[in-house]
C-alpha cells in the first residue's frame, strides 16, 4: 500500500491532536467531555435553561474567590478585621477579588432563586425529574448556609450581631433549637472559637457537600436530560409526536420500562 | 405500543390544592389572631387534603394496578447447541457462599473503621459546645459605685483569656435595704427577642465614667426603661416588656456581696416581674436562648435547656 505524504494541514492536524489522542485512548475522557458538552436538548429549549448554567458558573466564582481570599484572611478574634482592611486596602487588586466574592455571593443566591423559578414554571420538577428538585433545595440550603457563615468572617459590628440574631433565630426552632444555637456557637455565647468554627464550616464543609451535591444535580441532569418547555408541541402529555415515533430527544420523558423496548 | 403508555401518570387538574392551601394560610393567619380562626383553617385544610389526595389515588395504580405482561421474547424458545447440555447440571447450591461472606464483612470491617475514624471527630466538634460550660462569679466593683435608685452601665469581661469578645453588659441598680440586705436589680443587655443589646433609654453621665480593670461603669441620669436597636423591642425599668416583638422580660443576674464588692453570679431568665424595686416579684426560669418562651404553652417547645 503506497503510502501518501500527509498535506501540512494533516501534519499540524495530528500534531495538535496527538495529546488529546492520547489523553482519550488512555481515560475516555475526552469522549466523556464531549458526551457532557454536545448532548442532545430539545430544539425548542429558550435562554431560561441557561440559569442553571449560569448558578454554577457563579458558584465557580465563589469557589475560585473564596480559596484566593482565604490566603490573607486570618480567622482568629483579634486579627480577622484587620486581615480584612488589609485585604480591601493594601494587597494588590484584593479590593476586586473580595468584591467579587461579597457581591457574587448575592448574585450566586439570586441565581439559585431564578433556576429554581424556571424549574418551577416549567413544571420540569415533575416525574422523572423528582430527585433533582430535591437535590436543588439541599444546594439552596447550602447555599443559604455558606451566606450565613460567611457574614461573620468581617468580624464587624455588623457581622457580629446579624450573627447573634441569625443564631438565636436558629435558637427557637422547637425541641432541638437551643443546642442548635449552642452547637454554633461552640459554647454558650460568641466566643473566639465560634469565629474559626464558622470559617471551617464557610470554606471546607459546606463548600464540599455543594461540590458532591451539584456532581449529583448534574449526572440527573445528563441521565434526565433537559425539559421542553411548557409551550412545546412536543412536551409530555401532549400526544405522540406527528409521525407517531417517539423522537430521540424525548427518550428521557418516557418510564425506565418504555425505555428499553419502547418504539 | 399503545400510544398513552408513553407518558407517565400525571395526575388530571384538580382545584382541591387550592382550597388546601388557603386552609393553611388561614391556620397561620389564626395563629397570631385567634384559636378559632386556626381551628377553622385546620379544619378547612384538612378537608381539602383529603379531597386531593382522594382525587389524586381514584384511576391510579394506587386504586387498582393493571396487569403488566411479562417480558418475555416472542417465538419460539431457542434452541440449545447439540451434544450435550448446554450447561452442566448446577450443584447443590451453598448454603452461605464465601463470596457473600467476603461481601459483607469487607462492608462490615469498613463501617466499623470509619465509625472508629469518625466517632472521636465528630464528639471533638459537637461536645465542647455543651462540656465545660457556666460562668464565674465576677467582681464589678464597691457597693458605693452604685447609688440608691439609679441605673449604673456596667460593662466587663466575662472571661479574659477571651478578651473583648467575652464582653458583656449589665444594668445595675441599687435598690437600698431589703430586711436589712442590700437589694439589686441586675438586668442583662440581650434582648428577650433575638439577643442584640438593649441600651437605656435616657442619657448617660459620660463624664462620671469609671474604670476598674476590665469593669467599666457609667451612670444614668433617669432612664425611662430599654430599647432594642435592632428590631424596636422596649421594656420598662424592670425589664418587663412593654412593646415590640420580645417574647418575655429581660434576663437577670444573680448577685452575691462580699468584702462591699458586689459580684454577678449566674444569669437567669424572667417571664414578668411584678411590683418594682426591692418589694419586686421576679417570676424566674432557667436561663433560655434569646426568643424562646420560658412560660406558658409556647415553652412546650422548649422541653430541655443544654447545659449553660
Amino acid at each position: 500500500m503506497a503510502t501518501r505524504r500527509l498535506t501540512r494541514q494533516e501534519q499540524l492536524q495530528q500534531t495538535i491532536m496527538y495529546p488529546v489522542d492520547w489523553l482519550e485512548e488512555r481515560s475516555g475522557l475526552v469522549g466523556g467531555l464531549r458526551y457532557f458538552l454536545f448532548r442532545k436538548v430539545p430544539g425548542d429549549i429558550n435562554w431560561f435553561q441557561t440559569l442553571g448554567s449560569a448558578t454554577l458558573t457563579a458558584f465557580i466564582v465563589q469557589a475560585l474567590t473564596g480559596s484566593i481570599l482565604a490566603m490573607y484572611y486570618k480567622p482568629d478574634p483579634n486579627s480577622a478585621y484587620p486581615s480584612i482592611q488589609h485585604i480591601t486596602n493594601d494587597v494588590w487588586a484584593g479590593w476586586l477579588v473580595r468584591g467579587m466574592h461579597r457581591w457574587g455571593a448575592s448574585v450566586f443566591i439570586i441565581l439559585m432563586f431564578m433556576h429554581m423559578g424556571r424549574v418551577f414554571l416549567f413544571g420540569a420538577y415533575k416525574y422523572p425529574r423528582e430527585l433533582n428538585w430535591i437535590l436543588g433545595v439541599l444546594l439552596l440550603a447550602m447555599g443559604l448556609g455558606e451566606g450565613f457563615t460567611g457574614y461573620l468572617l468581617p468580624w464587624d459590628q455588623t457581622a457580629y450581631w446579624a450573627t447573634v440574631v441569625g443564631i438565636n433565630i436558629n435558637g427557637t426552632a422547637p425541641f432541638l433549637g437551643p443546642f442548635i444555637a449552642q452547637f454554633l456557637q461552640g459554647g454558650t455565647a460568641i466566643n473566639p472559637d465560634t469565629l474559626a468554627r464558622f470559617y471551617a464550616i464557610h470554606m471546607l464543609m459546606i463548600p464540599g457537600a455543594i461540590f458532591a451535591l451539584i456532581g449529583l444535580h448534574l449526572y440527573l441532569v445528563i441521565r434526565l436530560g433537559v425539559t421542553s418547555p411548557p409551550w412545546s408541541k412536543e412536551a409530555a402529555g401532549t400526544g405522540p409526536s406527528p409521525n407517531g415515533r417517539v423522537t430521540k430527544t424525548r427518550r428521557g420523558l418516557m418510564r425506565p420500562g418504555t425505555r428499553r423496548n419502547g418504539r | 405500543m399503545q400510544p398513552h403508555d408513553e407518558h407517565p401518570h400525571v395526575p388530571g387538574p384538580s382545584l382541591w390544592p387550592v382550597g388546601f392551601a388557603v386552609g393553611i394560610v388561614v391556620l397561620l393567619i389564626g395563629l397570631i389572631v385567634s384559636w378559632y380562626i386556626a381551628g377553622l383553617g385546620a379544619l378547612v385544610a384538612l378537608a381539602f387534603a383529603f379531597l386531593w389526595v382522594r382525587d389524586l389515588t381514584a384511576g391510579t395504580p394506587l386504586a387498582h394496578a393493571e396487569e403488566v405482561p411479562p417480558e418475555s421474547p416472542t417465538g419460539a424458545a431457542i434452541p440449545a447447541p447439540e451434544g450435550g447440555d448446554a450447561m452442566p447440571p448446577s450443584e447443590p447450591e451453598e448454603r452461605y457462599p464465601r463470596s457473600k461472606f467476603l461481601e459483607l464483612s469487607t462492608l462490615g470491617v469498613g463501617g466499623v473503621i470509619g465509625g472508629l475514624v469518625s466517632a472521636p471527630a465528630i464528639g471533638f466538634m459537637v461536645a465542647p459546645a455543651f462540656l465545660k460550660q457556666g460562668v464565674k462569679d465576677h467582681d464589678i466593683g464597691p457597693l458605693t459605685d452604685y447609688p440608691d435608685g439609679k441605673f449604673v452601665v456596667a460593662t466587663f469581661m466575662s472571661d479574659k483569656t477571651q478578651g473583648e469578645v467575652s464582653r458583656r453588659t449589665a444594668f445595675v441598680r441599687s435598690n437600698g435595704q431589703l430586711n436589712g440586705q442590700p437589694s439589686f436589680t441586675i438586668i442583662s443587655n440581650h434582648c428577650a427577642h433575638l439577643g442584640c443589646p438593649v441600651q437605656p433609654n435616657g442619657p448617660l453621665e459620660e463624664q462620671k465614667k469609671k474604670q476598674l480593670g476590665d469593669v467599666t461603669l457609667i451612670p444614668t441620669v433617669s432612664i425611662a426603661g430599654f430599647g432594642c436597636p435592632c428590631h424596636g423591642g422596649q421594656y420598662d425599668t424592670e425589664g418587663n416588656r412593654t412593646a415590640g416583638p420580645p417574647v418575655r422580660a429581660l434576663d437577670r443576674y444573680s448577685f452575691s456581696i462580699r468584702n462591699g464588692h458586689l459580684f454577678l453570679g449566674k444569669p437567669f431568665s424572667v417571664s414578668h416581674v411584678d411590683g418594682a424595686g426591692a418589694s419586686a416579684k421576679i417570676h424566674k426560669w432557667t436561663l433560655a436562648f434569646p426568643g424562646e418562651h420560658v412560660n406558658g404553652i409556647e415553652s412546650w417547645l422548649y422541653p430541655v435547656q443544654p447545659p449553660h
